[in-house]
């Protein structure tokens, strides 16, 4: 709404914001700041805010002492694996959809949809178990798998939300032009999409990254990554704080930085295209 | 070359018929103009020629070879797109080599080619804009030279002008008739626009709900309209068509009589009424007349001004040579 | 609307991705459709046989069901409550002109991106600790005794983690909601002497339902099937246990595969019963 307010209104409008905006990434803020603590510092009472000895002491511990890179590692594998194997298998279809609509591409988007519903704790003893039975259990390959399969409606969605708004028309050109069909998705749809594409990677690399249930439940040693890890430092090592804080930091970091990058595709990619 | 035929040629979305069984011929080098009201088939019609739809039935030659199971690419014809589906993503140059760069032509001979078509067409100022940089106008002239390039067999129009404002429409109708002139190629353009229709076409096919209605010179449609719906259709302002005992007195269902065929006076003639609204056009003068009894509104055409204000008295004489009779099913008589 | 070529391209190019889903789909849900019927004890025997509705019954028998289906109403209900109405409040806000706008935004939607055992691991130990925590610093200084948050109020502490982690969500759609409504909406109601209070409720209230809905039955889903929250903090205990918390550790803990199964269904079927509210918005949206 771009209307005119007073400067009054507008100075009460910001200090509101930024008090509520700071309370609610306080939680955040503080484990970034007793990372840099040392351990007696980060239980200190009166808590120390700004006020203490810098150190990069703690990264160093972590790193050292849980294999912090494997977890990391894994992660990456994970999440990155998944994204691209379910873009694979994602744009063709949604070009499809988008494309060649049928009667029947309503009903299949939604029961793409649908399938995401699906309480993960519903199925879990049957994919434990086929998991033993083909050897992916605690294998990153398992993982990749399910994270792609799991978060494939998304992509699905977010790319057929995104084609869509190509017109048609443009692709039509392209085929008078002489273009095949792989020329038409090569030269044309891909570069104009790319945007969407992006967002629609982020956003999955994201939700790969933070899975919390099949990542736990999936995996012992070998697999696991960052929420694995994380989850491991319950207690004892979770009352040490500045260590805590700093796994905690060197977890989320990455994908803070990538989330806000894509918070704008993030509603459309989470609503499925009903907000916009 | 660039003859086109259609045989038996139907189209069918699911169970609705939108294309009846339709035989259409186009020679080459010709303009030919499909234009009908929304929703009559035309544009159905040149993607089935174009090669985007499947035809449900029949065959679709082009220079005596059946193409009707071809790929649009290899039916060696180039469109021109209402919204011009320009590639956003590439440069006017780009965007107009695009075709050729399919064709997997030489480098030297694309640049070549790319820089006629941008001389013809006036871009050669703009050549490595993206369209997004572009006027409405430029944008279409882009289209056509994304077409011209490929020196198809035949050019296709859907509603080319239809996005531009009125002005720049005027503007590039007389370029693309132009154009027509210089190359000889086939063209077919499709249009809701009778106007664009008869200034442009050397054949025009008029087109309701999938049948075609008439198929001739614009001049042919002027003078002798087969049917009620082109004597309608064709014309501006519209003919008056008029039912009832008028039409009796004429052995007709229907007497159709065009606005400026109707001579005006302010104090005797055939038909008496009353001046609704009177248009001062400056070089011409359009009378809508309301209370005549023949219709709801009969609108007259004059050269020139007159002085008629809301609710004169007016007198309507039509030119009994140039008056239409249609039957009861709204056929021509005579 | 295209050729027949492009059609059969069509369905090729959409076949991998439908045939994998279809898969990851049918077949767990058969195996755990067929498993629910059996007397399935891994440990204890492997499986032992059909059970007819036996786990059926025992499942919604068994004396933590309800309290466990209490716990999962309490959470998703507190939650969704929390949200949605600070969700509206703060959107309004962002939605203001002020200084800075965009970096707030940032600050007020960092959580979401937050990995749920991290977050659940940081609120739980350097927060809710009742000795070194800030909350028991907090406490101290005004001379209150420090809470055991997550034994004493467990369910209202993983209440308020969760609604940390997902008021940002809501935010951020209903912000983007607002921003959607026309501003020559709220001058002409202003025009029309409608004051603030009016304004909220008859032009953005009605403007916002539907996003509403949508972050109600998308967070349904989610926080019907919270796991990392309760497993890193109570592991279930002091009366965080939901209806998912229960069946994981029916089949992994205690690994009656059997009895776990008859609740995975149900938890299916609940699920199912709020998918379809959110199919119909999502499915009217495809239409135009």
């Amino acid at each position: 709404m771009a209307r005119a307010v007073t400067p009054r209104r507008k100075v009460i409008n910001t200090s509101l914001a930024w008090l509520i905006g700071l309370l609610i990434f306080f939680p955040i803020l503080w484990t970034i700041l007793t990372s840099f603590k040392t351990e007696a510092q980060a239980i200190a009472s009166p808590p120390l805010f700004l006020n203490f000895d810098w150190t990069l002491e703690n990264y160093g511990v972590v790193m050292e002492r849980s294999n912090y890179a494997r977890f990391l590692w894994n992660s990456i594998l994970i999440a990155g694996g998944s994204t691209i194997l379910g873009l694979i298998i994602a744009v063709p279809a949604a070009w499809s959809m988008a494309f060649v609509p049928s009667k029947r591409t309503k009903d299949i988007l939604l029961w793409m949809l649908s399938t995401k519903m699906l309480p993960a704790v519903g199925v879990l003893y049957p994919i434990y178990l086929l998991f033993i039975k083909m050897g992916l259990l605690d294998s990153r390959a398992g993982l990749v798998i399910v994270m792609m399969l799991i978060n494939l409606p998304i992509i699905v969605w977010m790319l057929y939300t995104y084609f869509r708004e190509i017109p048609v028309e443009i692709l039509e050109a392209a085929r008078m032009d002489g273009a095949s069909l792989k020329e038409e998705v090569l030269y044309i749809l891909t570069p104009m999409a790319i945007p969407g594409i992006a967002s629609t990677m982020l956003l999955n690399f994201i939700l790969a990254w933070n899975e919390a249930f099949w990542t736990l439940n999936l995996t012992a040693v070998n697999a696991a990554p960052l929420t694995a890890f994380i989850a491991s430092y319950s207690s004892p090592e979770g009352l040490f704080f500045a260590k805590l804080s700093a796994a905690s930091t060197m977890a989320i970091a990455p994908i803070l930085i990538m989330g806000w990058f894509s918070q704008k595709q993030l509603v459309r990619g989470l609503t499925f295209g009903a907000v916009k | 070359m660039g003859q086109i035929q259609l045989k038996q040629v139907t189209k069918s979305f699911g169970d609705v018929q939108v294309i009846p069984p339709l035989d259409l011929t186009i020679e080459d080098g010709e303009f030919t103009v499909f234009v009908g009201p929304s929703g009559c088939g035309k544009s159905t019609l040149l993607r089935l020629i174009a090669g985007l739809e499947d035809i449900s039935s029949g065959h679709i030659e082009i220079d005596g070879k059946d193409a009707t199971n071809l790929v649009p690419a290899k039916r060696g014809l180039a469109m021109v797109f209402q919204s011009y589906a320009l590639y956003p993503h590439m440069s006017v140059r780009k965007n107009i080599a695009f075709p050729l760069r399919m064709a997997k032509m030489d480098q030297a001979e694309i640049d070549r080619r790319v820089d006629g078509a941008a001389k013809v067409l006036n871009l050669a100022d703009y050549i490595d804009r993206r369209p997004g940089q572009l006027s409405g106008g430029q944008r279409q002239r882009v289209a056509i030279g994304r077409a011209i390039v490929r020196e198809p067999a035949a050019f296709l129009f859907d509603e080319p002008l239809s996005n531009l404002d009125a002005a720049l429409r005027v503007g590039m109708r007389l370029e693309i008739s132009e154009l027509h002139e210089r190359l000889k190629t086939t063209m077919i353009y499709v249009t809701h626009d009778q106007v664009e229709a008869m200034t442009m076409a050397d054949k025009i096919v008029v087109l309701r709900a999938g049948f075609i209605e008439q198929v001739g010179s614009p001049l042919e449609l002027y003078h002798n309209p087969r049917n009620e719906f082109v004597a309608g259709f064709i014309g501006s302002p519209k003919m008056n068509l008029i039912k009832g005992a008028e039409a009796d007195k004429h052995g007709a269902a229907t007497i159709g009589i065009r606005p400026e065929h109707t001579d005006v006076s302010m104090s005797e003639g055939m038909w008496q009424g009353t001046v609704g609204v009177a248009e001062h056009l400056g070089s011409d003068t359009f009378i809508h007349v309301h209370e005549t009894g023949l219709a709801d509104m009969v609108t007259v055409r004059i050269t020139g001004d007159i002085q008629a204000k809301h609710g004169d008295k007016i007198f309507l004489t039509p030119q009994l040579d140039k008056l239409h009779k249609f039957d009861a099913q709204g056929l021509r008589i005579g | 609307m295209a050729t027949k070529a492009s059609r059969s391209a069509a369905r090729l190019m959409m076949a991998p991705a439908v045939v994998l889903l279809l898969g990851w789909m049918l077949v767990p849900l058969i195996m755990t459709l067929w498993f629910s019927f059996r007397r399935y004890l891994p440990l204890r025997g492997g499986d032992l046989g059909w059970a007819g509705f036996d786990n059926y019954v025992r499942f919604v028998t068994s004396s933590s069901f309800w309290p466990a289906v209490q716990t999962t109403l309490v959470i998703v209900v507190g939650v969704l409550v929390i949200t949605v109405c600070l969700g509206v409040l703060l959107a309004i806000l962002l939605d203001q002109p002020m200084w800075g706008q965009g970096v707030v935004r940032i600050l007020v939607i960092a959580p979401f991106f937050v990995m749920p055992t991290v977050s659940a691991l940081v609120w739980k130990n350097m927060f809710m600790d009742p000795v070194n925590g800030l909350f028991a610093h907090l406490w101290r200084f005004f001379g209150a005794e420090p809470v055991s948050w997550l034994s004493d109020v467990a369910t209202p502490s993983i209440i308020m983690i969760v609604s940390w982690q997902w008021l940002p969500f809501a935010t951020l759609i209903l912000l983007t909601a607002i921003q959607s409504l026309d501003s020559e909406q709220l001058e002409a109601a202003e025009m029309d002497g409608a004051p603030v209070l009016q304004r909220f409720i008859y032009i953005i209230l009605p403007h916002l339902s539907r996003a509403i809905t949508i972050v109600v039955l998308i967070q349904t889903i989610f926080l019907l099937a919270i796991f990392a929250e309760i497993f890193v903090t109570t592991g279930g205990a002091f009366g965080t246990r939901t209806l998912s918390y229960l069946i994981f550790q029916r089949v992994l803990e205690s690994q009656n595969v059997g009895l776990g199964s008859a609740g995975g269904v149900y938890a299916i079927i609940l699920a199912n019963i709020v998918a379809i509210f959110l199919m119909r918005i999502v499915g009217k949206n495809l239409d135009n």
